[in-house]
């Protein structure tokens, strides 16, 4: 395994060209620059909302400076909020290539494409300068989230994944799981877990701030294919997906944009601090992708049981199906079948090692199905977080 | 560390698994057709409606109120008497924490149950 050698010591397992616009009013141009670039490997971000947030500031900044990406094209309008000359010196202090194009400076839309086509073929040309070295699994982060889940994920697809960051984090891996909201009823024995009491302590009141907030907003993270899918309650969800947690100590709790110090299991707290103020925590599946790979995930496992075709930018995500019967609907877009479980084909054990073998491969190049196929979503939006208290990173 | 959600330990029941000792629910792994015979404790039961996979039924009869146990951990209330072999979920069942939102078909009825 081998990985691109990022200025500050990372390494990345893919070496891609972003291309980020700062608000909406952008977005098209910078999908016209990106078009230019089939066979490439360059990749849209952006933020759409013309009003600032610190949270989407800070976001971006950790998106364009994530050891997988190598260059960054920020694409503005001109008179949004985003503060694109601070997150420009953010880039260009971590060493790589950066540009950022004024809609309203360069003459309109296809001015502007030219131009940030021509950057971004300079930019392809720079990256592909930087060089390989050996990288090991500890030098890996894995995020794992659970979408489009039912009955089956609980059963085949979560403890798969748990048991693959079993194996991750005894090889030194920093594994992130995340979804606060989807922990309700957990607290108690996650708590347990935790290396230090004071840890236990936040991890329980990540989740009760999760419960007040859901509470706030009349709905829990529970979609109705959920239901369909013979999930019942939020706490069933939960419980499903708690387990793809794995047994291992947790080492720490944090907040999305925060990189996990050294290997071991990390919660990631994905709901606002404070009143609710910007709506629903994370808007769907891709939301806490976004979240992960801002953490510095290089790559992230996706559990699902009802079925999703979902990739990401920056990092790839493979997809495990929890259900058989969905793996044989959609299995041109799974890259695991966990539901073998379930038929009593193969043990968790199996398909965990499975999973962690799979994880070495991708972040040795190899193309997840959703890569292979393009998939490549993205999205950010408004939210607000408190900086993470002194007990959620316990020395090691 | 002892953690039932980590160690199913599941044991099978006909088409159904039993995830923990303690469980008064069961979970179909594979979709059971109305009519299926169940062998539970107290004796076998026919199914009264086809239960999806991954849906859940009675393991025995639960009174109203009482809690409901999957994984070994509570994960709902019973909102009415459940007789064993029964369809356990939305309608009979409400969340300890949030309530469960669902879609209703055109009749009234819930996806969620009538699928």
């Amino acid at each position: 395994m081998k990985g691109w050698l990022r200025q500050d010591g990372r390494k990345g397992i893919r070496n891609t060209v972003v291309v980020a616009y700062l608000v909406e009013c952008a977005h098209f141009v910078a999908s016209k620059i990106v078009s230019g670039f089939p066979e490439e490997d360059v990749q849209l971000i952006g933020f759409p909302g013309c009003y600032p947030n610190e949270y989407a500031a800070r976001m971006m900044d950790r998106l364009c400076t994530h050891p997988n990406v190598g260059a960054v094209l920020f694409v503005s309008l001109g008179c949004e909020s985003f503060d694109k000359v601070r997150a420009s010196e953010a880039v260009s202090a971590s060493g790589r290539p950066v540009k950022t194009l004024v809609i309203q400076k360069a003459g309109g839309t296809a001015s502007t494409v030219q131009m940030g086509r021509d950057w971004v073929r300079d930019a392809l040309a720079q990256v592909a300068e930087v060089p390989r070295v050996p990288m090991g699994v500890d030098e890996l982060v894995i995020g794992t989230v659970c979408g489009g889940s039912d009955g089956t994920s609980g059963i085949s697809g979560n403890p798969a994944a748990g048991k693959a960051f079993d194996l991750l984090v005894g090889e030194g891996a920093a594994c992130i799981f995340e979804e606060t909201g989807e922990l309700i009823g957990c607290e108690e024995i996650m708590a347990e877990r935790a290396v230090t009491p004071e840890l236990g302590r936040a991890l329980r009141e990540s989740v009760q701030k999760a419960e007040r907030y859901y509470a706030t907003l009349g709905y829990g993270s529970f979609a109705a294919g959920n239901a369909a899918g013979g999930l019942s309650t939020i706490e069933e969800k939960s419980l499903g997906a708690y387990v793809k947690s794995g047994d291992s100590p947790i080492s720490g709790l944090i907040k999305p944009g925060d990189v996990p110090p050294r290997g071991g299991l990390y919660l990631m707290d994905v709901v606002p601090d404070g009143d609710v103020r910007f709506g629903f925590p994370n808007i769907s599946d891709n939301a806490e992708i976004v979240e992960m790979i801002a953490s510095g995930a290089h790559l992230s496992l996706f559990v699902t049981g009802r079925g999703s075709v979902v990739g990401s930018a920056i990092s790839p995500v493979i997809k495990i199906c929890a259900n058989p019967q969905t793996y044989r609907n959609l299995s041109e877009d799974m890259d695991v079948n966990a539901g073998d479980v379930i038929e009593g084909k193969r043990s968790i054990e199996e398909v965990g090692r499975e999973i962690r073998d799979l994880v070495v491969a991708v972040a040795a190049g190899a193309q997840t199905k959703s890569e292979a196929l393009g998939h490549r979503e993205f999205i950010l939006t408004y939210k607000s977080f408190e900086p993470i208290g002194p007990a959620c990173l316990p020395a090691a | 560390m002892t953690d039932p959600a980590q160690k199913p330990g599941s044991t099978m029941i006909g088409p159904f698994l039993l995830l923990s000792a303690a469980d008064n629910v069961l979970v179909a792994r594979e979709s059971a057709a109305e009519g299926t015979e169940v062998p539970l404790e107290h004796g076998p039961v026919a199914l009264a409606r086809a239960i999806p996979l991954a849906h859940k039924i009675a393991r025995h009869d639960i009174a109203e109120g009482e809690r409901i146990l999957k994984y070994g951990m509570p994960i709902g209330i019973a909102t009415e008497g459940i007789p064993a072999g029964a369809h356990v979920h939305v309608h009979n069942i409400r969340s300890a924490y949030t309530p469960t939102h669902m879609l209703q078909d055109a009749d009234g009825v819930s996806a969620a149950v009538a699928q």
